[in-house]
């Protein structure tokens, strides 16, 4: 167990460093310097505001004066547009939001995803089934922002029954479409997945033995099938982690909820080339991390991965 | 005395029997032979066929079709699209007007052209990049196999579309740069089911006796590896097609793509769902349809294709 964790932290470390370097340098390449505009500034002036930002010195102690403002004081750096507005700020606004729509999204995938998958495994080849097999593949091909539109179309221009979109400090009339709009893809992947699982775990030998000493259904799938065909399920935490905060961009985008994927696509119209870089680098490490923990969990919990 | 008389007919008929069995053993059908009979008999799969055939004929040839070009902006019907841009057999603008009063048909035309380009040929990048990269991980083996496939670990665990918008906002927004960012990912998957692929291959008998005869290692590689890995490839790289489409369309909904007067399903969706409100639903609909039927049926194809090819089922 010690040597996985050991091998999953050793493969963490380089591709941190890689996001790290990798979003740095482009940041350099990008055309122009940050502070370039329509109407040129007097040279002393671009000369005083750039050494108030540290963009004097060379790069290399730029980075690493990047890192260790990072590792001592979470300070992911300042917006070169906005004067009031850091990388910082950015977050505390914008992460409750898209957390508060996102958490609840995943649970609803995973509760509703799951049942589907399983119920569909247990009654194979029935109505059911058939049902749940097409509605997973037909969420598989409405992505987010495909439903997002749809949603809006009925529920708030045919039905008039919800706002169209805003925040409003989250009240549930507005996160009804986001939520189902972001959880589809995410509870179609995870029917499939629980079905396959299942129907695996429901033709396994220990299945057979407790159905030889006459348990009743009931039993069987609650107390011996559940456990070990939800398992994969746990592989998927990553992937749909990751989908919670890129589909941000698109939720943000048509419900205007302004969560932080409003920021990150905003930053990337303006060039905001410093927030983009400091909100790149926080959520990509956290995908990282948290790619990295459900492995560990994953190989905790089934020791077969360890190999 | 019937006896004798039956006796010749039945020899007679028993070789004709034997001489059908032992033709119909000459004509053995080949695991390729076998395949396409599986495919064949696949409906959602050949309906899909059909239809993708369909979709990418009007994506050629579709602007022939019209009078109307894709640029071209009618002054007269700039600020009343809902009324006067309405879809139309009669006036020969089949889809109607966009926002901008250009013909949506011709726009359609043209954004399923390059949404189209971009699925299949990000699609053949990842999979010859991934192949070679793969074969030759798996084949070489060994430390060379370890530090390849830790690098591919690393790269996957990179969380991509922050990087991809990243590149694409920094190096400025083209399609070059869509294909860049796309086909830089998009090969990692493919290295590693080409690699797992590869080391149940190479222990082959038939790798040994090339191996035996000093054929060269990116010879083997080549011509006896990669050549066994067809079938798999070729079900990924149907269902790495609508994958790619939905990357592109992604990027293109939020802005950050395909730039105008270019345009794509994405960005066409794009524009239909801001215009939305103002009742000219067609905007939407009609790339809506066109996307998701493409996507239905790269999945279809993959999953027949899956069937039909992948040897677990046999």
């Amino acid at each position: 167990m010690l040597n996985f964790i050991i091998r999953r932290v050793a493969v963490a470390i380089p591709t941190l460093i890689i996001l790290l370097i990798a979003s740095f340098w482009l940041m350099q390449t990008a055309p122009g310097g940050p502070f370039t505009s329509e109407r040129p500034l007097p040279p002393q002036v671009l000369a005083n505001i750039e050494a108030k930002y540290g963009l004097d010195q060379p790069i290399l102690k730029q980075l690493w004066d990047y890192v260790i403002g990072i590792i001592t004081q979470f300070d992911f750096g300042p917006s070169y547009k906005y004067k009031d507005r850091s990388v910082n700020d950015i977050i505390a606004q914008g992460f409750p939001v898209t957390l508060t729509y996102g958490i609840i999204s995943f649970v609803i995938a995973i509760v509703v995803g799951g049942i589907l998958g399983m119920s569909a495994a247990i009654r194979q080849n029935s109505m059911l089934d058939y049902f749940a097999v097409g509605v997973t593949i037909g969420a598989q091909v409405l992505p987010n922002f495909v439903m997002a539109p749809i949603l809006i179309l009925i529920f708030t221009l045919w039905l008039g029954w919800l706002p169209g979109g805003g925040w409003n400090g989250g009240q549930w009339q507005y996160l009804v479409m986001p939520v189902i709009a972001l959880s589809t893809s995410y509870m179609a992947s995870i029917a499939r997945l629980t079905r396959s699982s299942m129907l695996e775990v429901l033709r396994s030998n220990f299945i057979r033995t407790a159905r030889a000493k006459g348990l009743p259904d009931r039993t069987i799938i609650w107390r011996h099938a559940l456990k070990p065909s939800l398992l994969p399920v746990i592989s998927y935490l990553g992937p749909a982690f990751v989908g919670m905060v890129t589909g941000s961009f698109i939720i943000d985008s048509i419900f205007g909820t302004g969560g932080i994927g409003y920021f990150y696509v905003n930053s990337a119209f303006n060039r905001d080339y410093a927030v983009m870089m400091g909100l790149t680098i926080l959520l990509g490490s956290m995908t990282i991390m948290f790619n990295m923990v459900v492995d560990i969990l994953y190989a905790w919990i089934d020791p077969k991965i360890r190999l | 005395m019937t006896d004798k008389l039956a006796q010749p007919f039945q020899q007679a008929k028993t070789a004709e029997m034997a001489q059908g069995m032992l033709e119909q053993e000459v004509q053995g059908r080949s695991l390729w032979a076998d395949a396409r009979a599986r495919f064949l008999s696949n409906k959602a799969a050949m309906v899909s066929v059909v239809a993708l055939a369909l979709i990418v004929l009007f994506s050629l040839f579709g602007q022939s079709l019209s009078q109307f070009d894709n640029e071209t902006i009618d002054w007269d019907i700039l600020g009343n699209v809902k009324e006067a841009g309405r879809p139309s057999i009669e006036n020969g603008h089949f889809f109607g007007f966009d926002e901008n009063g250009r013909d949506l048909y011709n726009r359609v035309v043209q954004g399923s052209r390059i949404s189209l380009a971009v699925g299949i040929v990000g699609a053949v990048i990842a999979v010859l990049v991934g192949t070679l990269y793969g074969a030759t991980a798996g084949f070489i083996g060994g430390r060379v196999d370890s530090i390849m496939m830790r690098l591919v670990d690393i790269f996957m665990s990179i969380p991509y579309m922050f990087v991809l918008i990243l590149l694409l906002v920094v190096a400025g927004r083209s399609i070059t740069m869509i294909f860049v960012g796309i086909g830089l990912t998009a090969w990692l998957d493919m290295s590693r089911i080409v690699r797992g692929q590869t080391l149940s291959i190479k222990n082959r008998e038939f790798v040994e006796a090339a191996i035996a005869i000093g054929v060269p290692t990116w010879r083997i590689i080549l011509r006896h590896i990669v050549p066994n890995l067809l079938g798999v490839v070729v079900v990924y790289a149907t269902l790495l097609v609508p994958t790619m489409i939905l990357t592109e369309s992604f990027i293109s909904f939020l802005g950050l793509g395909v730039q105008e007067p270019l345009t794509s399903w994405g960005a066409l969706i794009s524009e239909g769902v801001k215009s939305m409100n103002y009742g000219t639903l067609w905007h939407l609909g009609f790339p809506l349809f066109f996307f998701v039927v493409t996507i239905f049926c790269f999945f279809f194809i993959g999953d027949g294709l899956r069937d039909a090819l992948d040897p677990k089922d046999r």
